[in-house]
């Protein structure tokens, strides 16, 4: 299909298609999204509605203001967090969908375990422990799916969903029993944080910190996936394990630790969630960000930092659902329809990697 | 607790198993249908809310909930007819497609469900079989609904005709071996399809069971998650129909805890027994990993055993 033309080479055409890898990695998820976009066009025709309509008020309640980017972005925390979730596993070749379990077990860890220490410590000590307990039980809690697979051979997609429910379930017992704040009577929820442990907002924003956690994280990760020896260690793994194997890389140690970073990224988002949207654990932690962050790495092709742009456009997705509900009277699922299709589009998408006809795939030199 | 509370727990749980293990026999059934042709559907959770909907939403427009159960088996058919058309492209992971059509699907359900939260739709009607005692009790408890029954004949039906009948033998070369499959000449995507679509009309109906018998209405939060632990479900049992029962109704006894135990007012750790099936999905995937006799009965295709 693509027999490499010398003429080509010294054409200029030639010099633009220098890395076919990088080209098809930017122009095929957008085409992606953009068939995604026509497909929900139908969509919406067929019901009736203005896709026109539809897509400008994405824009007004996500973009157009000062006001409604710092929404988007608001958003966009957690997504990044639970993206990243998503993404470092997958490097390895794990498909783990247990950052949603973590995300709860970490507000909830984190709201509860300040109280013994309350009025003990100054409040960034006891902040301190809250964040680290968070990120500590995320870790550990998805620490074992990666455990389970590695030593006894337990398929890590379905028993991270498992752990997912399971952790919800029982913080639903736990705040609904022994840690109920007795004043919650139409929601249970457990005692609300103090204003100084709740975690503010970044200077001159109404953005809480979480942005910026997750804005250093992605880079951090990044760096340690693509310029470490363990991200190297780890990307091979992932790409042929018996080869791994066969050099004698700690297999088990690295699908553990890539699983135990995720959980400790969803723990994180956890606590951002508890201590600076809701200021207490209770139900709505379990508001689907894990599940999401799935489709935001998805799209970000499990790329650390362009998890970030990828979290931050479903952020303005989520930003304008309140207005399109207002103004459309549509249905808050819209925005699930919207993401199911992104989905699956994006997927059918992969079958075109390597297969680009305008691409001339013997050209990539390292790579083939 | 005195022997009068215990039988009402029993009581209430070998009918709650009945009741709460026929969603979870359909879809088990349709995911190993699925995966005797070496191809894994998480999507059946999709199909299995979406069914549920469209199940409720026409036998609310026709009156009659036997169309609904139709309707909802083809909805289901649809979602798993395009999963199966996916899949047989080159380098499309089948797990992540099964991911997409799960969030569609609950998508699509929520989006045109909407309307139908409020109004009350004709029900499936529940055989009494219970009428030889006297005890309210068991009367309750045996109030079984048909589609338990159809259930078990096509649990019957699925694992005589993998055993002995050509279609049967085809599906499970394609599953163990497609490139066997290729050179006898069948067409392994065509099958893989089939399959596939036939799995989600068994979800589907699945589905409209939730809706139209037990719990018996249409909400946003219906599905556990039955549709995902059918994956477990069909591990468990092997890839085998007939264990397949054995595991729905393990499974409905597991789900019944809560609600049996509330009956006699233990509410305390309602949301605790509620993750008891989870953990005991768990338990028996970590027991049944390492375990030879599992592997060699599961169809060699299978991504998720390889």
């Amino acid at each position: 299909m693509s027999s490499a033309s010398p003429s080509r080479a010294v054409t200029g055409s030639g010099r633009h298609l220098r890395n076919p890898r990088l080209i098809e990695a930017a122009v095929i998820p957008l085409a992606a999204l953009l068939a995604a976009v026509i497909l929900f066009s139908v969509f919406l025709l067929a019901l009736g509605k203005s896709p026109v309509t539809f897509f400008s008020l994405v824009w007004t309640g996500g973009f157009s203001s000062w006001f409604s980017i710092q929404n988007a972005l608001q958003r966009a925390a957690p997504l990044i967090l639970t993206g990243l979730a998503f993404a470092i596993p997958a490097r390895i070749g794990l498909t783990l969908l247990g950052a949603e379990g973590a995300l709860v077990l970490g507000g909830f860890t984190a709201a509860v375990v300040a109280i013994p220490f309350l009025g003990m410590l100054p409040a960034p000590l006891i902040m301190l422990v809250m964040v680290l307990s968070a990120v500590i039980i995320g870790a550990l809690w998805v620490g074992l799916a990666g455990w389970l697979k590695h030593y006894r051979g337990v398929n890590e997609t379905i028993s991270s969903l498992l752990l997912t429910y399971i952790a919800i379930a029982i913080v639903s017992f736990l705040i609904e029993g022994p840690f109920r704040d007795p004043r919650s009577a139409n929601k249970p929820s457990t005692l609300p944080l103090g204003p100084d442990l709740r975690v503010g907002e970044i200077w001159g924003t109404s953005v809480h910190w979480g942005l910026a956690a997750g804005l250093v994280l992605a880079v951090v990760l990044w760096v340690l996936m693509e310029r470490t020896s363990f991200g190297f260690a780890a990307r091979m793994t992932g790409g042929n394990l018996r080869a791994a194997q066969g050099q004698g890389l700690p297999v088990g140690r690295l699908m553990i630790a890539c699983c135990a970073i995720a959980g400790a990224c969803a723990g994180l988002a956890g606590f951002f969630e508890m201590a600076a949207i809701h200021g207490q654990a209770n139900a709505s932690l379990a508001a689907g960000y894990g599940f999401t962050g799935i489709l935001v790495a998805f799209l970000a092709r499990q790329n650390g930092l362009a998890v970030v742009p990828v979290a931050i456009l479903f952020g303005a997705l989520d930003a304008s659902g309140g207005l399109l509900q207002r103004r459309m009277e549509m249905p808050d699922a819209t925005m699930l329809v919207l993401q199911g299709m992104i989905f699956i589009v994006l997927l059918v998408s992969d079958t075109f990697y390597g297969r680009l006809p305008f691409l001339d795939y013997n050209r990539s030199g390292d790579r083939t | 607790m005195t022997q009068a509370e215990l039988m009402i727990v029993v009581y209430a749980l070998i009918g709650g198993a009945i009741r709460v293990s026929t969603p979870f026999l359909f879809v088990a059934l349709g995911e190993c249908l699925t995966e005797k042709s070496g191809r894994i559907n998480l999507g059946l959770e999709g199909s299995l809310i979406l069914g549920a909907m469209v199940g409720y939403a026409t036998s609310f427009q026709s009156g009659s909930p036997w169309v609904g159960v139709l309707a909802a088996g083809i909805a289901g058919t649809c979602m798993g007819a395009a999963h199966g058309w996916i899949c047989k492209l080159p380098k499309v992971n089948d797990i992540a497609v099964g991911l997409a059509f799960m969030s569609l699907g609950t998508g699509l359900a929520f989006f045109f469900g909407k309307p139908y939260i409020q109004p009350s739709a004709p029900r499936l009607e529940s055989l009494p079989l219970g009428g030889w005692s006297q005890n309210p009790q068991v009367q309750q408890a045996l109030q079984v609904n048909p589609l338990f029954f159809v259930g078990i004949a096509l649990a019957i039906a699925m694992w005589w005709m993998l055993a002995n009948t050509r279609a049967g033998l085809t599906v499970r070369m394609v599953g163990d071996s497609a490139a066997s499959a290729r050179a006898m000449g069948v067409s392994v995507d065509l099958v893989r399809l089939l399959a596939t679509a036939a799995g989600g009309f068994m979800a589907g109906v699945g589905g409209a069971f939730l809706s139209l018998s037990y719990p018996g209405s249409w909400s946003e939060g219906l599905s556990s998650g039955q549709g995902l632990m059918a994956v477990a479900l069909v591990i468990f049992s092997r890839w085998n129909p007939l264990r397949c029962v054995l595991a729905a109704l393990l499974f409905g006894a597991a789900g019944a805890l809560g609600p049996a135990l509330q009956s006699i007012g233990i509410s305390y750790g309602y949301h605790f027994f509620n993750a008891a099936p989870y953990i005991l999905t768990l338990g028996i995937m970590i027991a049944s990993s390492r375990s030879k006799s599992a592997a060699a009965e599961a169809p060699r295709e299978l991504s998720i055993v390889k």
